[in-house]
């Protein structure tokens, strides 16, 4: 087991004042926090700065590490001494944190009961705790429903009361019509009860996977569809990928890039279905042949067409 | 591509089908009826009247969860819970936008 340095891990001084240590605390528990921080590792570094301060800024628990610690470097293997922590009562406080996983190094200094009181808050007799998870999915699924199988990182707390992280596979009937933000509820999937009351739930937020052919927005489903110079002008019909399946979309003539033409419904699945929008870009012939070439100076030639009018050039 | 499993777990949308009271949602959160009230009073929950009693969506139950994260995580007090989750929500909406665009 590595010693750990709480001091450097909340960059402050080691006989920073608890004012300088909190003060280090919620600055990095700001870039941090999984909920608002998109740094790289930034859930693995809020647990260590987590686990800094619940040592530093109770005075028990830092007058104990220090006590143990003034004799190690950072790295270096540790072994807590025989009865070290005698001398020193603890508040029991518990840990502020919930689902967090202290280091080995924490729990053999203060022990899996050091934080017992902060993950498990209040249970409810009778009923399992509910679980939460978040996963991405594909829009498929929501358009159709259909079954997809999701792997879960749970952390339990096993026989001898560590807490341990199992992995479980579940197959999951995805709902038709769930959205990006939203939770599917899974019943009785989430902790079993103590006793012989109902187990918990388990509930998955969503987020999609980027669609390789649709914008999402809410319920809204958005298509850039290329068509041809003469198309948009002229009006065609063509074949466009709606999410229910291939349809003959009706270009109107006179439409130019960004025409956006809107299939009532089409859209995800709901009681009030959202709108499918098709927008229309325009692709233009490659003129790397003497064909191409002859019919854009044969266009150029027969219209007086200035498309930087409206800039007053 | 993906068969039909008879066996697979049948999900519900959780947002719309709920109306959780609050006590379903203290019980859920594993915190009290009270520090609840605050968040609908500071504008972080928002409820549905149902004949003079309060009603939650299942999306409260997201909200609150967040709420009280950054509340113990953060050290933050009710104001400033209720700015935070109010500018990650509107965060979220705008790189759900973003990441549609950049494909």
């Amino acid at each position: 087991m590595e010693f750990k340095d709480y001091y450097k891990v909340m960059g402050v001084a080691r006989d920073a004042t608890d004012a300088q240590i909190k003060q280090a605390y919620r600055k990095l528990a700001r870039k941090y926090h999984p909920d608002v921080s998109k740094e790289k590792d930034a859930e693995a570094r809020f647990k260590e700065v987590g686990e800094a301060y619940e040592v530093l800024k109770s005075p028990e628990k830092r007058a104990a590490y220090d006590q143990v610690g003034k004799d190690y470097r950072p790295g270096q293997d540790f072994r807590p001494p025989p009865n070290w922590d005698s001398g020193f009562e603890f508040s029991g406080a518990g840990a502020g944190a919930g689902d967090e996983s202290y280091s080995d190094f924490f729990d053999a200094l203060f022990g899996a009961q050091a934080r017992a009181g902060g993950g498990r808050r209040h249970a409810h007799p009778g009923r399992g705790e509910d679980h939460h998870a978040k996963v991405l999915l594909d829009l498929q699924a929501s358009l159709n429903g259909g079954t997809r199988s999701f792997t879960l990182r749970m952390p339990e707390i096993d026989a001898e009361g560590r807490l341990v992280s199992k992995e479980r596979t579940l197959n999951v009937q995805v709902p038709k019509g769930i959205l990006a933000g939203q939770q599917i509820r899974l019943a009785g999937q989430g902790a079993s009860a103590r006793g012989d009351g109902k187990p918990g739930n388990l509930y998955i937020e969503v987020e999609f996977q980027p669609d390789p052919l649709y914008r999402i927005d809410g319920r809204d489903l958005y298509l850039d569809l290329p068509v041809a110079p003469w198309e948009a002008a002229l009006g065609a019909n063509v074949k466009t990928p709606a999410p229910s399946g291939n349809v003959e979309l009706k270009i109107p003539s006179g439409s130019h890039a960004g025409t956006k033409l809107r299939l009532k419904g089409r859209g995800i699945p709901a009681a009030q279905p959202g709108d499918f929008y098709v927008v229309l870009q325009i692709a233009l012939p490659p003129a790397n042949d003497e064909k191409t070439k002859a019919a854009y100076a044969a266009l150029a030639a027969a219209l007086p067409f200035n498309p930087r009018a409206s800039l007053g050039v | 591509m993906f068969p039909a499993d008879d066996r697979a777990l049948p999900g519900i949308i959780f947002d719309e089908s709920a109306v959780l009271s609050i006590h379903d949602l203290s019980r859920m959160c594993a915190v009290d009826e009270r520090h609840l009230v605050e968040f609908v009073e500071e504008g972080v929950l928002s409820v549905v009247n149902v004949s003079s009693e309060w009603r939650f969506t299942g999306d409260a139950l997201r909200r609150a969860r967040l709420a009280l994260r950054l509340e113990r995580d953060l050290e933050l007090n009710l104001a400033g819970v209720a700015l935070a989750v109010e500018l990650i929500e509107e965060l979220a909406q705008l790189r759900r936008e973003l990441g549609a665009r950049r494909q």
